[in-house]
């Protein structure tokens, strides 16, 4: 099959390269780009472990071809870091309240929690729960990772209070 | 999981997708989200060499209210269809039941026409515009045409649809102020198709019962909604369990599902006379 000219932008950078058109945009992010924060969890869009933000929109990018996404702007998990490259502050949270045990979930979980509070910056621990119900965790039963996006959600909106 | 080899066409006009179908036959399919089609390909189950992507074609994003209906474009997710303030004042059925398809990340990319177009048994929006008595726009070679969503299924994955043709749009009319509804859904997780599924209108001396994924289509009963109309809700209940053929399978064996369907029902009815008036 002939390769198509993909053109992105990844984490603020303009990038571009060849690929087939069948393949997964997981794929070309790690693979072609070397960039491993999003996860290959099971491939079938159920994990959510390859969760990445694309046109500001949370999608499993095991189930988006690399053809779809051209020209796209993606963010991955790491271009949720701060300018000086230390941790975001949903990160930082994670880290605060253990929100990971084994880590595998991790990028997809905060990627996705990320879009989840731009969207609603006051969620209930249910409306949590239920925006992150795309995402699975084998290790911390949730409860840690529900505490760490609330805490997170507190943060960015004393953040944004004190900036104004 | 690698899918086979295709070529890939983004076209920005539905002429264009349309000639790139008549080109190619039967080795073109259209991809709307992709979430149903791009798992069958990566098991190797779909086999096409041109992939025709109708994202960039603009008409096909637009939600309007006018004349009494509401028209949405096929290419509107799931996730555009559940923030849509207009439509969920108008019509909050459509909300209730998106909420209730897969997960978020699904939704974002998921559509409303592909999925009614894609005639899987298991897929919420057939029965639920078979409730709402939507039609589907058809665009092809020889123009347009609409079939009623109660025409158009004809078993698992056979539509009226024709292989040239496009689903564009649906075409919902507005329910009288006062109707009320209910979507009810039984899935075993977040993400699965349900076990059963009910979408139900009361109001103003009508009714309208359809169900999903309890035969090889969706199921949409006149007699449970005259039943129902006229006040009879064991009747409307026996009207729709005579009317379901559910099948065995990882989800339950088919007196577990006609059960499950009856519990449902009602559960749906009470919600929607409750808010109905």
């Amino acid at each position: 099959m002939t390769k198509m000219h993909v053109k992105l932008n990844v984490n603020g950078r303009a990038v571009e390269g060849l690929a087939e058109p069948r393949t997964l945009l997981i794929h070309f992010l790690r693979e072609n780009l070397r960039i491993t924060g999003p996860h290959i969890g099971c491939e079938t869009s159920h994990c959510g472990a390859c969760t990445v933000d694309m046109d500001g929109r949370s999608v499993k990018s095991c189930t988006v071809f690399v053809a779809q996404a051209d020209g796209a702007e993606i963010t991955t998990v790491e271009g949720l870091v701060n300018e000086d490259g230390s941790l975001g502050v949903i990160q930082e949270m994670f880290r605060e309240h253990h929100g990971l045990q084994c880590g595998f979930c991790t990028p997809g979980m905060i990627t996705r929690a990320h879009r989840l509070l731009q969207e609603n910056p006051t969620p209930t621990e249910e409306e949590v729960r239920f925006g992150m119900a795309g995402n699975l965790c084998r290790c911390t039963g949730y409860q840690n990772i529900v505490k760490a996006i609330l805490a997170s959600a507190e943060m960015l909106n004393a953040q944004k209070e004190a900036a104004e | 999981m690698i899918p086979a080899g295709f070529e890939y066409h983004r076209p920005t006009d539905i002429a264009s997708a349309i000639g790139i179908l008549q080109q190619h036959g039967d080795e073109a399919r259209v991809i709307a989200g992709g979430h149903s089609l791009i798992p069958m390909m990566k098991l190797r189950m779909a086999d096409l060499a041109h992939l025709v992507d109708l994202q960039a074609i603009d008409d096909l994003r637009d939600i309007e209210i006018a004349g009494g209906e509401a028209r949405i474009g096929a290419m509107v997710t799931q996730h555009e269809l559940i923030t849509h303030e207009g439509l969920a004042g108008v019509l909050p059925i459509l909300r209730e039941a998106a909420l209730q398809i897969a997960d978020p990340q699904v939704r974002y990319l998921g559509t409303v026409g592909g999925n009614v177009a894609n005639g899987d048994p298991g897929n919420d929006m057939p029965g639920l515009m078979q409730c709402v008595d939507a039609r589907f726009e058809l665009v092809g070679p020889e123009g347009t045409r609409e079939v009623a969503a109660r025409a158009f299924y004809e078993a698992a994955y056979f539509t009226a649809r024709g292989d040239e043709e496009i689903l564009t749009q649906i075409r919902i009319p507005l329910p009288v102020q006062g109707t009320g509804y209910a979507y009810e859904k039984q899935k075993r997780k977040i993400g699965d198709y349900a076990t059963a599924a009910t979408a139900v209108l009361i109001g103003n001396g009508t009714a309208s019962v359809a169900m999903t994924n309890l035969a090889d289509t969706p199921i949409w009963s006149e007699d449970a909604g005259t039943a129902l109309a006229g006040g009879d809700v064991e009747g409307a209940v026996a009207a729709m369990l005579g009317a379901i053929e559910p099948m065995a399978d990882n989800r339950g064996p088919a007196a577990f599902k006609k059960h499950v369907a009856g519990v449902l029902l009602r559960r749906a009815i009470e919600r929607a006379q409750q808010r109905a008036g």
